[in-house]
């Protein structure tokens, strides 16, 4: 099995399309950093017009390392599933494209490990994607802006994280985004094993993201308490929760805490269902599927 | 009722509002003596946020002041939201400039008396429209002081006196102040919805914010550089 | 000794379409099996069965006596295959293609062995190129190289010549033949040239429409007791008058107008010829070929027909 993986391993990344994905990530990072950088506190005005008539704000030290990772993060999360689609969707049709398919399938390993051992590769791909945008997205951002308590505004709150407290917070949101992000991969696999080219899953995945991502967002009562809860759109940004903590009684923000794991925990329960749903599904179909390629 | 009756009551009235007056002048005199003998502070507190919509850590913090007006509050550590009229409310600013003075008589707080006066600004166009003083007459401490502003509502300061009340200077600060809620603008980020029911919302309405400071030291007097409250 | 593959009553349908349609076969150890057809005729399908890629709707399947459904894996390990077109990952060098195979077969081989099997088909001293700047040709001998490096015991081979130019072709046929004799591998080839399972295969099958139509020894199939001699004249009364009084009567199969087609062994022609000049038939043409060649060719024209019909 551990050599099927290798195997699946190699061949995505002698693969020049792989490295677009690396190189995609570390060109939006840097834009986002440059443009910070250079314009950072126009950015934080408006986040802060709210609250700046009634506050002193420091935007010098807002503005570090550790809330350009998280813009970053909050753009890029958004973005990163079309380059997880960009391989995870390519894995079985590209071969059955190519029409290296036929041919390894006749070898002497079963479909369901062959199967297995390319989910697990574009598993280790989003990682090390994720592994790539950490470096970029929070190392080099501390490098370049310094660290300091985190502001971040939520959508009627605004939550500060002191600087000690955080990047076990970010360990903790890179894993849960590897899950996330593996559930795409796991769509964008399955949608791989019905075509013979790897441009209808790509597209598909991303479609189907994009609808559901709008449902998700959307605040339309209908939707809210049927469709969208089950929906694993709703559960991709749930890595936020890391930031958010719990209060005290006097209002004071708990370090080390946070607010709502267990929804958290729920989210992630629910993205690995649908990780083993569709895996499940589309090593079942490659199971019973002819190869005609 | 006759016309004379009223007009002795009317100067009756006003005696007693002058006498009061000027006792109230010398209260606020002999107070501000006692302030102005600090030429400037260097504390360390805790300062603990309580605003609807800010979930803030405890912070450590030091507040520099230099007579006569000036005053910082700074995070060495890392950031803290300071309200404005923290800074520009202090006692020393409320009790600089021309107003009338006006007493108020007394009220109580807990068992303690105080005596209470208004400062209305001379100036009709200042930004402060009243500031109201609660006076421990015994200690000559000000425990309370509110300001009602044109631009930006009512703020309250509360003080509580321990080691430092020789020098005027509070254990305990605790700032309440108005602020509206605080919302997103649109389109800026989507948020995770964790399915948990939200407080209904409140468009703009203002709310109570309180920021408090609680100050373990003060040095005294040690001659602090302008640079500090850049 | 069983069989190296025994095929039974092997059906597959899609949808409506009966690919392959009851076939039976067994090939025997050292055989190089001729698989015969035209395009469509059921030869891929059957291939791909016998390599697990496609599931039959029915009937069973054997190879080296064990069950291809519930020994897969032990089977595989012993078979290599080239399917139809030799596509490999363009992106990779021909030396990374054939180790990431030779790896997924369960072997460990050295790198001498893969750089060795490389020479065998000629490709050494590219194995460092990538696939993409391959000729077809050079991808056909990679191929091989891909489905020989385990050393398997059978050797599936789909149109191995398909699309090749002569010396192309010449060269695939040499290497099965060595296959064979030196190596002593079973190998099925199929093929849609009569011509070339002729040449290389000890039996063969033809198969049409998914059916078995003839299986046999090629040395029995081209018996050269069966030729058919088509012979154009001149004089067409003449000839109809020499041959019926002549011996040579049982011999006519057909005639049509100046046409006359004969069936005799190949030794016979000689004297056909001399006869018919003895009694004043004055040939135009005279034309053997082999009847299982124009039954093949009739299967041909006969599909040609249909997909005409079709278009």
């Amino acid at each position: 099995m551990f050599r099927l993986l290798q195997i699946e391993l190699f061949k995505i990344f002698k693969r020049p399309r792989t490295y677009i994905s690396f190189g995609a990530i570390a060109a939006m990072i840097l834009i986002i950093q440059l443009g910070l950088k250079f314009d950072g506190k126009s950015y934080l005005q408006l986040l802060m017009s709210g609250i700046s008539d009634s506050f002193i704000i420091p935007y010098d030290m807002i503005l570090n390392g550790y809330l350009v990772a998280f813009v970053i993060l909050n753009t890029l999360l958004i973005q990163v599933p079309l380059l997880i689609a960009l391989v995870a969707g390519d894995v079985v049709a590209g071969e059955a494209n190519m029409g290296t398919l036929r041919l390894l399938v006749t070898k002497p390993v079963s479909r369901t490990e062959l199967m297995l051992a390319k989910f697990g590769a574009s598993v280790v791909y989003t990682v090390l994607l994720l592994i790539w945008m950490a470096i970029l997205a929070l190392f080099l951002s501390m490098l370049f802006f310094g660290t300091n308590d985190m502001l971040i505004a939520r959508n009627d709150v605004m939550e500060q994280i002191s600087k000690n407290d955080i990047l076990w917070r970010y360990v903790a949101a890179f894993g849960y985004a590897a899950v996330a992000l593996s559930t795409v991969a796991a769509l964008a696999f399955l949608l791989s094993v019905f075509a013979d080219n790897s441009i209808g899953p790509i597209v598909s995945t991303i479609s189907i993201v994009v609808v559901l991502t709008i449902l998700s967002e959307m605040k339309i009562p209908l939707y809210d308490n049927t469709v969208k809860p089950y929906l694993f759109t709703s559960h991709m940004l749930a890595w936020k929760g890391f930031f958010y903590s719990k209060v005290d009684n006097e209002g004071e923000a708990i370090r080390g805490s946070i607010e709502n794991l267990p929804a958290i925990l729920r989210s992630l329960g629910i993205l690995f269902s649908y990780i083993i749903l569709f895996v499940t599904v589309a090593i079942i179909s490659f199971r019973k599927k002819d190869i005609l390629s | 009722m006759g016309n004379k009756k009223f007009y002795l009551l009317a100067f009756l009235n006003c005696l007693c509002l002058i006498s009061f007056a000027q006792d109230a002048n010398s209260l606020l005199q002999k107070i501000r003596d006692r302030l102005n003998k600090v030429n400037d502070y260097e504390a360390t507190g805790v300062m603990k946020t309580n605003v609807s919509f800010l979930k803030v850590p405890e912070a450590q913090v030091q507040v520099f002041f230099k007579k006569p007006d000036k005053l910082k509050i700074k995070n060495e550590h890392g950031i803290s939201l300071v309200p404005k009229g923290a800074v520009s409310f202090s006692l020393n600013n409320l009790l600089k400039g021309n107003y009338t003075v006006l007493d108020a008589g007394t009220e109580m707080m807990g068992s303690v008396k105080l005596r209470v006066i208004k400062l209305l600004p001379v100036d009709d166009n200042a930004d402060i429209v009243l500031s109201t003083f609660y006076i421990d007459e015994a200690k000559l401490l000000v425990m309370k002081a509110k300001t009602t502003t044109r631009e930006s509502g009512t703020y309250e300061v509360e003080m509580s006196y321990g080691k430092y009340a020789a020098e005027a200077l509070p254990d305990k600060v605790v700032f309440t102040f108005n602020t509206k809620d605080y919302k997103l603008p649109k389109g800026i980020t989507f948020d995770y919805d964790d399915g948990t029911k939200k407080k209904t919302e409140t468009h703009g309405e203002s709310s109570k914010g309180k920021v408090e400071i609680d100050y373990s030291s003060y040095i005294l007097n040690k001659g602090l550089p302008d640079s500090v409250f850049k | 000794m069983p069989p190296i593959i025994q095929v039974s009553n092997l059906c597959k349908y899609f949808k409506n379409i009966r690919a392959v349609d009851g076939l039976s076969f067994s090939i025997n150890e050292g055989d190089v099996y001729g698989f015969l057809g035209q395009n469509g005729a059921g030869k891929s399908t059957t291939i791909r069965m016998l390599l697990t890629l496609i599931q039959p709707s029915h009937g069973d399947i054997e190879v080296f006596g064990l069950n291809l459904r519930t020994h897969r894996k032990e089977i595989l390990t012993r078979v290599g295959a080239v399917i139809e077109r030799p596509d490999l990952y363009q992106y990779l060098t021909a030396f990374e293609n054939i180790s990431l195979f030779a790896r997924m077969s369960g072997e460990k081989i050295s790198k001498l062995k893969l750089l060795e099997q490389l020479e065998q088909v000629g490709l050494a001293d590219r194995a460092y190129s990538k696939v993409k700047t391959y000729s077809l040709g050079m991808k056909q001998r990679l191929g091989i190289a891909v489905a020989l490096v385990h050393n398997p015991q059978l050797v599936i081979l789909d149109e191995p010549t398909n699309g090749l130019d002569p010396q192309g072709i010449a060269d695939v046929r040499n290497l099965i033949l060595r296959l064979s004799k030196q190596e002593k591998k079973t190998v099925l080839v199929s093929s849609h040239l009569l011509s070339e399972i002729e040449l290389i295969a000890n039996r063969m099958l033809i198969v049409d429409k998914g059916k078995k139509m003839v299986e046999g020894h090629v040395q029995e199939l081209f018996d050269p007791s069966a030729m058919l001699v088509e012979l154009q004249v001149i004089n067409q009364e003449v000839t109809v008058a020499t041959i019926e009084g002549s011996i040579w009567k049982s011999n006519l199969q057909k005639q049509q107008q100046d046409v006359f087609i004969f069936k005799m062994a190949k030794k016979e022609i000689p004297a056909l010829n001399t006869y018919l000049a003895n009694h004043g038939v004055e040939v135009l043409s005279l034309q053997q070929r082999h009847s299982l060649e124009d039954y093949f060719l009739s299967l041909t024209s006969a599909n040609q027909h249909v997909q005409a019909f079709a278009n």
